[in-house]
């Protein structure tokens, strides 16, 4: 790089967003690991070592946490990945009505977590509910979607899923049609059907879009909070309290040291998933 | 014959399946935010024996003296001014760390993508926020918007920057353009597709953002459209119709916003994943 070159890209250009990045993500994140040791009231501090650690991993009402949200994470995760491929698929057909389709299936994921959540605890209410009622019709005695703790956080996932398959599905999409029609073709004259096209073409080729979806799906629902916040509180107990919503009710409660222990957990829960994840993925896509 | 047949019949089953799951609940919403208190709370989708529209949505409109309009000002300003200030930051970074390679890339982009993955850090950002006396500010939450979508937005122009070729720049040079000048007069109008991008994809994402302002942005007078939603719901515990009118009245800016971009919104989604 030339002189002239590095005076014409300064770096003066990444001072704006740096500061602000710095200032309120990359500061308290590099922060949030001496906080975590502390008792703290935002003004005064006390170094208490890792008893907030301590506390989190003992205390049964902390740690079912690391469960419900590996728990949680993992089926979005894998029922974004079954549905968006499927989808995907059909949505790439020969189906006429495949641009209604698609946006029906993306619109839930523009509308606010929250009024979704409330929507579908309603619909999910046991006696009134929409889904327990039509349930009845058919002879079925529906659950109690919420508040029985067996079942409630599977509830939460199902709505999570109907609302974020949309975009699952348009990242399966684009992957599908970046497919050259030839492979199709050629497989069709080595007198393939329906099921080998999807097998041996569509699965492989689409492997960098299931990654995205991977990724993007398994971090996001071990961050998961509002959709939670919104149905259930993180009850009925602590049946489907995640990570996230226990910061925030320790937050709440003023115990902001094991609330900021819970955020690094998560941190380094996230990076020691998420990074070997990655990893795996990629190398799966360069073995192709 | 029979091919067309299938068809039809795939076509017609896909069909009723997209009304059982995504219809029947957004009409059961708006169904209940039409009626009275008691047949609302029976839950049902039956059509309701009078229609109750206007005193519905004007009540939910004046609950709390009027919090709902405050709180959709808050939510606008908040939207307007984060994008306004993310599309400049983040179309200067992204512009840079494109045409740019060096020793320091190689740390800045994992300092990027670290933005996507890792969970910010609540309370010392509040720490943060209250040290600088911007917690529970407008500022304060438009700089924590700004913040947390700066990763997403970097990716969209970084990646749009490597089709906008360097000829373009070395011409600016030679008529005696100064750094400043070449990228604002120059490079950022050619930014526009990218930009509008950036500016649909936030706009969703942070005025139907829940967590931010309630740990950055709390306080009565400061309420936001996505936490009046939420304290209505204690509120309204027993006022379904309300409940719904109020969850209609905020998802029409996303509604609207679909009808008009849906195709921007998908293309800018599946780009900024993919590249992410």
């Amino acid at each position: 790089m030339t002189k002239s070159a590095r005076k014409l890209y300064t770096y003066w250009f990444l001072l704006p967003a740096g500061l602000v990045y710095f200032a309120l993500f990359l500061l308290p994140t590099i922060m949030s690991f001496f906080f975590s040791m502390t008792r703290w009231d935002l003004v005064d501090w006390e170094f208490i070592g890792f008893d907030n650690y301590a506390t989190f991993f003992s205390e049964s009402s902390l740690n079912i946490g690391f469960r419900n949200t590996l728990v949680f994470a993992v089926v979005t995760c894998g029922l974004k990945v079954v549905f968006g491929l499927l989808l995907g698929v059909a949505l790439t057909s020969g189906l006429r009505i495949k641009g209604y389709l698609r946006s029906v299936v993306f619109f839930p994921t523009l509308l606010s977590t929250i009024a979704v959540g409330i929507a579908f605890s309603t619909m999910m209410h046991p006696t009134q509910g929409l889904i327990n009622k039509t349930l009845a019709l058919a002879g079925i005695a529906g659950p109690d979607w919420l508040g029985d703790t067996s079942i409630a956080l599977l509830s939460v996932a199902l709505v999570d899923v109907w609302k974020g398959v949309g975009m699952a599905t348009v990242i399966f999409i684009a992957g599908i049609m970046s497919i050259p029609e030839d492979y199709y073709e050629a497989l069709q004259i080595d007198g393939g059907n329906a099921w080998d096209k999807f097998k041996h073409i569509t699965i492989p080729l689409t492997a960098p879009a299931m990654n995205s979806v991977i990724i993007l799906a398994f971090i996001g629902g071990l961050r998961s909070f509002d959709l939670v916040w919104a149905m259930t509180k993180g009850g009925p107990g602590f049946s489907t309290d995640l990570i996230a919503s226990i910061i925030y009710k320790q937050y709440q409660g003023g115990f902001y040291g094991l609330s900021t222990a819970g955020n690094v957990i998560l941190f380094v829960g996230v990076s020691l998933l998420a990074f070997p994840l990655l990893k795996l993925l990629n190398k799966r896509e360069v073995d192709l | 014959m029979s091919k067309g047949w299938n068809r039809t019949l795939l076509e017609a089953l896909a069909f009723l399946l997209s009304v059982v799951v995504f219809w029947v609940p957004f009409y059961f919403v708006i169904i209940n935010s039409f009626k009275d208190r008691t047949e609302s709370s029976l839950l049902n989708i039956d059509w309701p024996s009078r229609f109750h529209i206007l005193e519905n949505y004007k009540e939910v409109l004046a609950a709390q003296d009027y919090m709902m309009v405050r709180a959709f000002f808050n939510s606008t300003v908040i939207t307007l001014l984060s994008i306004a200030v993310l599309v400049v930051v983040c179309a200067m970074t992204g512009y840079v760390l494109q045409r740019r390679t060096d020793r320091w890339s190689g740390p800045i982009h994992f300092l990027v993508m670290a933005g996507l993955m890792i969970p910010p850090a609540v309370v010392p950002t509040i720490w943060v926020l209250d040290s600088i006396r911007l917690f529970k500010t407008m500022t304060g939450i438009v700089l924590v918007e700004v913040a947390l979508g700066i990763s997403f937005a970097v990716i969209l122009y970084k990646s749009f920057m490597a089709t906008i070729p360097r000829k373009i720049d070395e011409a600016a040079v030679v008529d005696g353009c100064g750094s400043y000048r070449m990228f604002f007069q120059m490079v950022f109008p050619l930014l526009m597709p990218v930009t509008s991008t950036v500016v649909v994809l936030s706009s969703v994402g942070i005025y139907n953002d829940f967590v931010n302002p309630l740990y950055f942005f709390p306080g009565a007078k400061n309420a936001t459209i996505q936490l009046t939603l939420y304290n209505f719901t204690s509120m309204y515990n027993t006022s379904w119709n309300l409940l719904f009118a109020d969850i209609m009245l905020i998802s029409l800016p996303p509604l609207v916003l679909f009808i008009f971009f849906n195709k921007k919104i998908v293309a800018g989604m599946t780009a900024g994943a993919v590249k992410g």
